[in-house]
C-alpha cells in the first residue's frame, strides 16, 4: 500500500533544474533512505514533496489524493511533515514553544507534549531554553520532536546527522527507532551510507536530479551505491523509466 | 515644579505615542514592512469614529464598530497591496505604502474637506486632578495612558501565550519553516495586519480626543510613531512604550522652552539617540542600528 | 565542442550612438529656445527641466543605489533657502542660484553620516525626519520670513524677459549637468558598483565593492541635483515659502515620475518627467482627485509594471538608447562545430 506516489516530478531553482523527472513510490510504514552527493537534488525533492518548494511539473500523490498544488501547511494537516535541513528551529523561542507552534499547526494524535518528553527525555530539562542556545544534537532532537507534534503519517527528514558528533547521531537514530515503531513512514536523506543501509528498508540514490539506483536495502550492495552515487554506473539504474 | 508637570504630561503623552507605534512595530516585526501609510491609517480611524459619532452613535459604539472596521481594512490592505508588495521586492512596500498614503490623505480631504476636527467627549476633555498649583493631571491623558498600557500588555500576552500569537512569532522568525510545521503564514500576516491597523485606528481616536486632526495629519503621526519605535528598539513592545515616553517628554519639555520648539525637540532627541546607536554599532564593527539591536532589517 | 569563439565587448552600439548624438543636438537646440519661444513656453520648459532633474536624482538614489528616500524635499528646500540667503548677503542672484546646489551638497555630507548606514525603510523615514528638521529650522529663521517666507527680491532688478531667459538657461544648464553627471557615473566603475549594491548589498561588499563610498557619491549627487532644482524652482516662483518647498509632495512627484518612467533605467526618469509634466499641466487644477490619481498610479505601477514604461519597453525590445551598459557580441565562430 503506497502512501506516497511521486510521478515525473520536475523542480527548478530559477533556471537551474534540481529535480528531473523523478518518479518514486513509498509504501506505508516503510523507511526509505535517499542518498546522493551534494547538489543531487535530494533536499529539493523532499521540499517539493512537503510543499516548501513548488514543482515545475509532475504530481505528488499522498494517501490517494493529489497534493501537488497544496501549500505546505495544508500538507501538514494531511500528514506530511518535513524536518528541514539545518534543523531550522525558531531561534528566539524556547524549546517548548517550538514544539507548541507545531502542535497548533498539525493534527491530533498520539504525539503530545507529554508523550514527546516521554520518548525524548533529554528534552524535558531544556524546556525553557532559547532554541538558539541548544547544542547541535539537542536542536536535531527538538526538530524531530517538533515535527512529531504534528502527528505525521509521513515524516521526511533532511540530513539528520549533519554536523553532529557521533554520540549525538547515535541518540538521534535511537529516537528514530521509536518513531518507526509507531508505524510512521519515514523518508530520510542521509549522507552516512552506513547509517542509511542499517536503518532503511529501501534505498534510492540520486545523481544530478535523477534517480539512478533503487532497491531494497538487503539486496543492494555498498559498491552499487558508491558507483551510482558518483555516476560511475553506465546504463540504467532501477529508477529511470 | 513646572518642569515636573511637563515631564508628567510628557509621560502621559508617551502612552499615546506608544499605542500609535504598536501597529508600526508589529507590522515590521512580523512582516518586515515599514508601512509609510501608518499615520494616515490612524487618521482614517479618527475620521471613521468621528463620522459614526456624528451620526448619533455614542462614542463607545462608534469605537467598537470603528475598530472592527479598521481591522477589516487591515485585512483588505494586506491582501490587496501589501502581500504583493512583499513578493515584488524589498523596496516595493515602501513605494506602495507611500503611494497609498497619498491616496488616503487626498481621499479623506475629498470627503471631509479642510476642516480641523476633534472628537467630542464632553467634560472628559477638561476634567482632571489638581495635584499642586503647577501640576495638573487630566483624566483623558491618564485614560489614554492606561488603555495604552493595557493594549501593550494584552498584545504581549497574546504573543507569548496564545497559539496564534506564538504562530506569529514563529512566522516572524522563519516563515518558511513555520509553514513546514503547519502554520498558515498568509493567515498570520492577515491577523497581524488586522491588529496593526486596528490599534492605529484606536490611536487615531485618541488623537481626536486629546487634540485635533485633519486629512493631512497622517505623516506627522507616522514620524512620531517611527521615532518611538526606533528609540525603544524593535522587538520589544515595552521598548516602544519607553520610546513613546521619550518622545513625549522631549516634546513637552521642549514646548516649555518655546512652543515652536516642541516638535523639533522630539526630532532632535531622536536624531541624538540614532547617532549614539550608530557610534556604538560602528564601535562594535557592525553597521546599522537595527543590526546592533539584534534585529535584521 | 571544438569551436573557438571570440567575444567582443562593446559600449557603443549604432543605436546608442545615434541616440546620444540626437540628445546632444537636442540640447543645443533647446538652448536657442529663448530666441524662438514666448514667455509661457519658456516657463513650461523650465518647469519640465526641474521635473527631469528631480526624477533623475530620485532614480539615481532608488533605482541605482537602492536608497528609497522619502525626504529629498530636504535638499530641494535647502537649495532654495541657500539661494535666498546667499542673495540676501550680497551675492549676485544668479550666482547664488547657481551655487545653491553645491550648498545642499555640502550639507548632505554631515547628513550622510547619520543616514547612510541605514537600510530600507529606516533610511526612508529617517530622511523624512531630516526633511522635517530642516523645515522646522528654516521656519525659525526670521531673516527669511520664518513660516510666511520671503521673496527673492534681487530678481526684481531684472527685466522680466531677461529674467525668464536667464532662469531658463540656468534650468537647462542644471539639467544638462546633472544628466551628464548621472550618465558618467553609470558608465564609471561606480556605476557597476551601484548595480551590484542594488541587486545584493552583501554580495557586493564581499567582492570588494565600497558600498558606503558608492552610496555616499550618489547621495551627495542627488542632494546637489535636488538643491539645484529647488533653486531653479525658486527663480521661477520668485517667492520662497518653506511649507511649499519642504513639502513631502515633492517626493510624491519624484516617486510617480520614476515609477511610471522606469526605475533603474537612464531614460526612464526623463520620460516619466515628461509624462508628469503633461499630466500636471492637464489635471493639476483638478485638486485632490488628481493627487489621488497620482498615488494610485504609482501603486499600480509598483505592483504591476515595476520596470515602468521605459523599462518594460527596454526589456521587450532589448534596446538600450544610451550606452550605460555593456553589450557582449559573439563574433563568427572559428573552427568546426561539434
Amino acid at each position: 500500500m503506497s502512501i506516497l506516489r511521486v510521478e515525473q516530478l520536475n523542480a527548478h531553482h530559477g533556471l537551474l533544474q534540481a529535480v528531473r523527472g523523478v518518479s518514486l513510490s513509498v509504501g506505508e510504514g516503510e523507511t526509505l533512505a535517499l542518498v546522493g552527493a551534494n547538489g543531487a537534488g535530494k533536499t529539493t525533492l523532499l521540499r517539493t514533496i512537503a510543499g516548501g518548494h513548488r514543482a515545475s511539473s509532475g504530481t505528488v500523490v499522498f494517501g490517494g489524493a493529489d497534493v501537488t498544488s497544496l501549500p505546505a501547511h495544508r500538507r501538514v494537516r494531511r500528514g506530511i511533515t518535513l524536518v528541514p535541513e539545518g534543523r531550522r528551529l525558531f531561534p528566539e523561542m524556547t524549546m517548548e514553544e517550538n514544539l507548541l507552534v507545531a502542535a497548533r499547526g498539525g493534527r491530533k494524535g498520539e504525539w503530545s507534549l507529554s508523550r514527546v518528553y516521554e520518548a525524548f527525555p533529554i528534552l524535558h530539562p531544556l524546556r525553557r531554553k532559547r532554541a538558539a542556545t541548544l547544542s547541535g544534537g539537542e536542536q536535531q532532537m527538538t526538530a524531530i520532536a517538533r515535527a512529531l507534534m504534528t502527528n505525521p503519517t509521513l515524516l521526511l527528514i533532511d540530513e539528520a546527522s549533519l554536523g553532529l558528533a557521533p554520540v549525538a547521531v547515535e541518540r538521534v537514530y535511537e529516537s528514530l527507532e521509536t518513531v518507526v515503531a509507531t508505524g510512521t513512514t519515514l523518508v530520510l536523506v542521509e549522507q552516512d551510507l552506513g547509517r542509511a543501509l542499517s536503518v532503511a528498508s529501501r534505498i534510492v540514490c540520486m545523481l544530478e536530479g535523477r534517480i539512478v539506483l533503487e532497491g531494497s536495502a538487503t539486496e543492494i550492495t555498498r559498491e552499487q551505491i558508491v558507483e551510482a552515487y558518483f555516476g560511475l554506473r553506465r546504463g540504467n539504474g532501477g529508477g529511470e523509466t | 515644579m513646572i518642569w515636573l508637570n511637563q515631564i508628567i504630561q510628557g509621560v502621559l503623552l508617551g502612552g499615546y505615542y506608544a499605542l500609535l507605534a504598536t501597529g508600526l512595530s508589529l507590522m515590521f516585526g512580523v512582516m518586515r514592512i515599514i508601512n509609510l501609510a501608518h499615520g494616515d491609517l490612524a487618521v482614517v480611524g479618527a475620521f471613521l469614529i468621528w463620522w459614526l459619532h456624528d451620526r448619533g452613535h455614542s462614542i463607545a459604539v462608534s469605537l467598537a464598530v470603528g475598530l472592527v472596521a479598521m481591522a477589516l481594512l487591515g485585512v483588505v490592505l494586506q491582501r490587496a497591496v501589501l502581500e504583493r508588495s512583499l513578493r515584488a521586492g524589498v523596496l516595493v512596500p515602501l513605494l506602495t505604502t507611500f503611494g497609498l498614503a497619498i491616496v488616503i490623505e487626498n481621499l479623506l480631504f475629498q470627503k471631509f474637506g479642510a476642516d480641523i476636527r476633534s472628537l467630542d467627549i464632553g467634560n472628559l476633555a477638561f476634567d482632571g486632578w489638581k495635584i499642586t498649583n503647577e501640576i495638573y493631571v487630566g483624566r483623558l491623558p491618564v485614560l489614554i495612558f492606561v488603555v495604552a498600557l493595557a493594549m501593550l500588555g494584552g498584545l504581549q500576552l497574546f504573543l507569548s501565550r496564545a497559539p496564534l500569537g506564538r504562530a506569529m512569532r514563529a512566522t516572524a522568525q522563519d516563515p518558511d519553516t513555520a509553514e513546514l510545521v503547519g502554520v498558515n503564514a498568509r493567515g498570520v500576516y492577515l491577523a497581524a495586519a488586522a491588529i496593526a491597523v486596528a490599534t492605529a485606528g484606536l490611536a487615531g481616536a485618541f488623537l481626536g480626543m486629546r487634540a485635533t486632526f485633519d486629512a493631512y495629519a497622517g505623516p506627522t503621526q507616522l514620524i512620531f510613531a517611527f521615532e518611538a519605535v526606533v528609540i525603544g528598539g524593535l522587538g520589544s513592545l515595552w521598548g516602544t512604550l519607553f520610546g513613546g515616553i521619550a518622545i513625549g517628554v522631549a516634546q513637552t519639555v521642549g514646548a516649555q522652552f518655546d512652543p515652536q520648539w516642541s516638535i523639533l525637540t522630539g526630532h532632535l532627541v531622536f536624531l541624538a539617540v540614532m547617532t549614539l546607536r550608530l557610534i556604538k554599532a560602528a564601535a562594535e564593527g557592525r553597521g546599522g542600528f537595527m543590526a546592533a539591536l539584534g534585529m535584521e532589517a | 565542442m571544438s569551436a573557438a569563439q571570440a567575444i567582443k565587448v562593446e559600449r557603443w552600439t549604432p543605436v546608442s550612438l545615434l541616440a546620444t548624438g540626437t540628445g546632444t543636438v537636442l540640447l543645443g537646440a533647446l538652448s536657442l529656445a529663448p530666441l524662438l519661444f514666448g514667455a509661457s513656453a519658456l516657463d513650461k520648459l523650465t518647469e519640465l527641466y526641474v521635473y527631469v532633474i528631480l526624477a533623475a536624482m530620485w532614480n539615481a538614489l532608488a533605482g541605482y543605489a537602492g536608497l528609497v528616500s522619502v525626504g529629498q524635499q530636504a535638499f530641494f528646500g535647502l537649495g532654495a533657502y541657500a539661494a535666498v540667503q546667499l542673495s540676501n548677503h550680497g551675492l549676485n542672484v544668479y550666482l547664488a542660484l547657481a551655487l545653491a546646489g553645491l550648498v545642499a551638497g555640502a550639507i548632505s555630507l554631515p547628513t550622510s553620516l547619520l543616514v547612510l548606514r541605514l537600510r530600507g525603510g529606516e533610511f526612508a523615514i529617517a530622511m523624512w525626519v531630516v526633511a522635517e528638521v530642516f523645515h522646522l529650522l528654516v521656519n525659525l529663521d526670521h531673516s527669511v520670513g520664518g513660516v510666511t517666507g520671503t521673496s527673492l527680491i534681487a530678481l526684481g532688478r531684472y527685466d522680466p524677459t531677461d529674467r525668464r531667459r536667464y532662469t531658463y538657461w540656468l534650468a537647462l544648464a542644471a539639467m544638462a549637468l546633472m544628466l551628464a553627471a548621472v550618465f558618467l557615473l553609470l558608465r564609471s566603475r561606480l556605476g557597476a558598483s551601484m548595480q551590484a549594491i542594488r541587486d545584493d548589498e552583501g554580495a557586493a561588499a564581499s567582492v570588494g565593492v565600497r558600498v558606503l563610498r558608492t552610496k555616499l557619491v550618489v547621495f551627495v549627487l542627488a542632494a546637489i541635483g535636488c538643491g539645484a532644482a529647488g533653486a531653479v524652482w525658486l527663480a521661477g516662483q520668485l517667492t520662497f515659502q518653506p511649507n511649499s518647498f519642504f513639502s513631502v509632495q515633492w517626493t510624491a512627484y519624484m516617486l510617480f515620475m520614476t515609477l511610471v518612467g522606469g526605475l533603474g533605467t537612464f531614460e526612464g526618469p526623463i520620460i516619466g518627467a515628461v509624462i508628469f509634466f503633461v499630466v500636471q499641466d492637464q489635471f493639476g487644477q483638478q485638486g485632490v482627485w488628481y493627487l489621488v490619481g497620482l498615488g494610485l498610479t504609482a501603486v499600480l505601477f509598483a505592483l504591476l509594471l515595476p520596470r515602468g514604461l521605459w523599462g518594460t519597453l527596454e526589456d521587450r525590445l532589448g534596446v538600450r538608447l544610451l550606452p550605460v551598459g555593456y553589450r557582449v557580441r559573439r563574433l563568427a565562430t572559428v573552427g568546426r562545430e561539434s
